[in-house]
């Protein structure tokens, strides 16, 4: 059943709208990332949401109640919407325990929820601090803590992970994933980054130009994605002009199969982790140049061109014997997509 | 009437001194402020960090007090070059600050690149590094300048007939203040075209590096620089230190009891006014810090007025207003306050617009998104963080009206005494001694507020 429902919602500053007719759904304890890129308005539907902008048009609709649309503005502060901004924005003139008891009516301040809420996101015992003391991935966990206190409808979450480095990202992923479980609660997180929103939300909105571009779970978006916009944006890819018939097209890899029995001129989209490299007779498959290795120590990427100039990447496990300038063989695994060309 | 009053030649004579004034104080200032700043900030002075901090206290020293001391001990400097030295001595450091701040800021990189493009240091300073520092000297003797023409202590305490001196004595000379008023708009717009002319001569904003600039050695030059640091320390501060401890020595202890009311009279007519300008600056700095568009450029506008309309016009205004509109308030408590509030407004509300600024708006829609609403959000949130900057604003405001001369000796209640205008009174005659303690007394009531901030901010960033 849907929970946070959003119609047709424009919003905007100019005489440009920034939003321009979106819809999104999130089921009851459900969580949603919004992806798109810088300028895409994420960050316009998310103040929309909570209430600090209005809306021109459509309507948002949370537990059948209507917060905004048509005459109707719920004040921020009565709409039961918790918000996580970036770098997390904790009052620097209150204690840990004072951030996460300040949406708490007095007497609910001292029952022992600041503890328990403080205890689920991983910092109990820290409530006596300021929040200048503490990290960067713990001024977060306040931040959500504070959020979810006075159980909220839904939090909404602007790019919460992104000032953070790489490996306290993965960390704190999990535990806010973990958090928002054991509340049951609603989330709403936008993002630019594409691995953060395939890995940790349950449904995915692809933001492209003031509308949603696509919705679906986040394997539904990389392996089955609405067009090649979507296709390229959550994930990297190699693209070749082609002409399919009957669900194999013709390029430069050699003859491919492809989604759904395609015919005619289109794109054909290959994922990095499809090209499977090998020594020649090893692996049947096309002549391909190594430009260069990249090392990530799990894995490698190699760069790859072919004979008529096309570059390439191509994600391995493991130790390659490839050096730059070696002769390999690529073949692709699997099948790949297919964008018939628009006819305009 | 009017016309009459504008064109004799009197009002051309005092417009010609005060702009003669003004423009060598400002001269000299800019000469000694860039010199100065250059010095503190590039080159390898020994003990140049506590030349820095020396080299603006000159600016906490009241003009009338730095020239009180002048004439201790040298009873004949009067006229122009009393005048155009107290005023420089004290008003060096308007231009210092800013330039030091550029220097410091600077990017470095620009002056290596000309260097590495084959110019020499010394041509490199000419043709990168004064450009860059052009906007900040500009606007610090823009500082000067108004300083200068809205001075009233150093030029009558130097007899210098400057524009504010006349307008004093010809409000004093006759029953007709009109001749006065005349003036007093006379030297509004003189102030009013310096702040226009300076927004044209600023030029371009120098861009911020990242780098602590290099320090220059200074070499056989070392000797000159640090003799002509400290005689300009000397000079600035040592005069008016060693002079009032001079005089406080000498000091016939001249009735106690008068300098413990007086300074009774000074804490509560400042306090009053500290606290009815920031009551007023809260609406409009608030506003101003959360909202753009036409309100925040008026506020801005205000604040050059601000800078603009001298003393000695605001306290001629009230007078008006006081005897004509509202008789019962002049010449009372509450109308000094509001002179002061007139004064300082734009000081004030700047200093809450930076205040309110510090608290991120997304702190409020925090706040907001928890349950709370406008008021309380801004009852506990903006304001618990705003405190320090507007408790600081407000104690800016208590010391500069303590120090403020004109007004307080126009509107000050019959019988009641601030140590500035008792301190002007007891020069007037000469009676050197009997002053100091009054001087003193001025600069210690002027550092408490100062130094208790001081400690206060710096409490609050740890």
């Amino acid at each position: 059943m849907t929970f946070l429902d959003v119609k047709g919602l424009v919003a905007g500053y100019g005489s440009e709208p920034v939003l321009c007719g979106v819809d999104l759904a999130v089921p009851e304890g459900g969580l949603l990332a919004v992806l798109g890129p810088s300028g895409c308005g994420k960050t316009t539907l998310l103040r929309v949401l909570a209430g600090f902008h209005p809306v021109r048009d459509g309507q948002v609709v949370l537990a059948d109640r209507l917060l905004a649309g048509g005459s109707v503005h719920v004040p921020p502060e009565r709409r039961g919407i918790g918000i996580v901004p970036q770098e997390g924005a904790l009052f620097p003139h209150l204690t840990v325990a004072g951030n996460v008891g300040f949406g708490l009516p007095r007497h609910g301040r001292r029952n022992g929820r600041v503890d328990e809420l403080l205890d689920l996101v991983g910092l109990s015992g820290y409530g006596a601090r300021m929040p200048a003391q503490l990290s960067g991935g713990q001024q977060q966990r306040v931040a959500l803590a504070r959020a979810l206190a006075p159980r909220p409808g839904v939090v909404l979450m602007d790019e919460p992970f992104s000032s953070l480095d790489a490996s306290l990202r993965d960390e704190l992923r999990v535990d806010v994933r973990a958090a928002l479980r054991a509340f049951g609660a609603t989330a709403v997180l936008v993002t630019h980054d594409q691995g953060e929103a395939l890995g940790v939300a349950d449904a995915v909105a692809v933001l492209r130009n003031g509308v949603v571009a696509q919705l679906g779970a986040p394997q539904q978006v990389y392996t089955d994605p609405a067009d090649l916009g979507v296709a390229l944006f959550v994930g990297e890819a190699v693209t070749f002009d082609a002409v399919a018939r009957d669900g194999v097209a013709e390029t430069p890899l050699g003859r491919l199969p492809v989604h759904g029995r395609a015919s005619g001129a289109g794109t054909v989209l290959v994922r990095p982790e499809q090209l499977l490299v090998g020594d020649h007779g090893e692996v049947a498959g096309v002549v391909a140049t190594v430009d260069d290795v990249l090392f990530h120590g799990h894995d490698a990427t190699v760069l790859l061109r072919l004979a008529n100039g096309t570059r390439m990447r191509s994600r391995v496990q493991g130790v390659l014997p490839a050096q730059p300038g070696d002769e390999v063989a690529v073949r692709v695994s699997g099948t790949a997509l297919f964008f018939p060309e628009r006819r305009s | 009437m009017v016309w009459e009053v504008l064109v004799r030649p009197r009002t051309l004579d005092l417009a010609v001194r005060s702009l003669t004034l003004a423009v060598a104080v400002t001269a000299a200032c800019v000469l000694l402020g860039v010199l100065g700043a250059w010095l503190v900030v590039r080159s390898d002075l020994p003990g140049r960090r506590a030349v820095g901090v020396l080299l603006v206290l000159p600016l906490a020293v009241p003009s009338y007090v730095a020239g009180f001391t002048w004439l201790g001990l040298a009873p004949r400097m009067t006229g122009f070059v009393g005048a155009f030295l107290v005023l420089t001595l004290v008003s060096f450091p308007y231009v210092l600050l800013p330039v030091a701040a550029t220097l410091r800021a600077a990017d470095p990189a620009v002056e290596e690149v000309a260097r590495a493009l084959g110019r020499t240091s010394g041509q490199a300073f000419l043709s990168v590094t004064l450009r860059q520092i052009r906007p900040a000297a500009t606007a610090g003797g823009l500082l000067v300048a108004l300083y200068v023409l809205s001075d009233f202590g150093a030029v009558s305490l130097m007899r210098f007939e400057a524009f504010t001196l006349g307008i004093y004595t010809s409000y004093r000379a006759t029953f007709d203040r009109t001749p006065a008023a005349i003036l007093g708009c006379v030297l509004v717009v003189l102030a009013i075209a310096l702040t226009v002319g300076e927004r044209r001569a600023r030029g371009t904003v120098a861009t911020r590096g990242r780098r602590t600039p290099t320090t220059v050695p200074l070499g056989r030059a070392r000797v000159p620089a640090l003799l002509g640091t400290t005689a300009l320390l000397g000079l600035s501060l040592g005069v008016p230190v060693f002079g009032l401890g001079w005089w406080l020595a000498a000091g016939s202890s001249s009735g106690d009891g008068d300098l413990l009311m007086t300074t009774w009279h000074t804490v509560a007519v400042a306090g009053l006014g500290a606290l009815l300008t920031i009551v007023l600056a809260l609406p409009v700095g608030v506003l101003a810090a959360r909202y753009r568009g036409p309100l925040v450029r008026g506020v801005e506008l205000a604040s050059f007025a601000g800078h603009a309309l001298p003393g000695i016009t605001v306290g001629l205004a009230l007078v008006f207003f006081g005897v004509r509109l509202v008789p019962g308030l002049y010449q009372t408590t509450a109308m000094l306050a509001f002179a002061y509030a007139v004064l300082f407004l734009p000081l004030a509300v700047g200093a809450v617009r930076t205040a309110v600024a510090h608290a991120p708006p997304v702190l409020e829609d925090v706040a907001r998104s928890l349950g709370r609403g406008r008021a309380a959000t801004q009852f506990l949130v903006t304001m618990p963080l705003a405190a320090p900057g507007i408790l600081a604003g407000a104690a800016l405001v208590f010391l500069t009206s303590a120090k403020e001369l004109p007004a307080t000796l126009m509107l000050r209640p019959t019988g009641v005494d601030t140590l500035a205008t008792e301190l002007w009174t007891k020069t007037e005659v000469a009676a050197y001694a009997a002053a100091a303690p009054y001087a003193a007394v001025l600069l210690v009531v002027a550092a408490i507020p100062a130094v208790l901030l001081d400690r206060f901010l710096r409490g609050g960033e740890r």
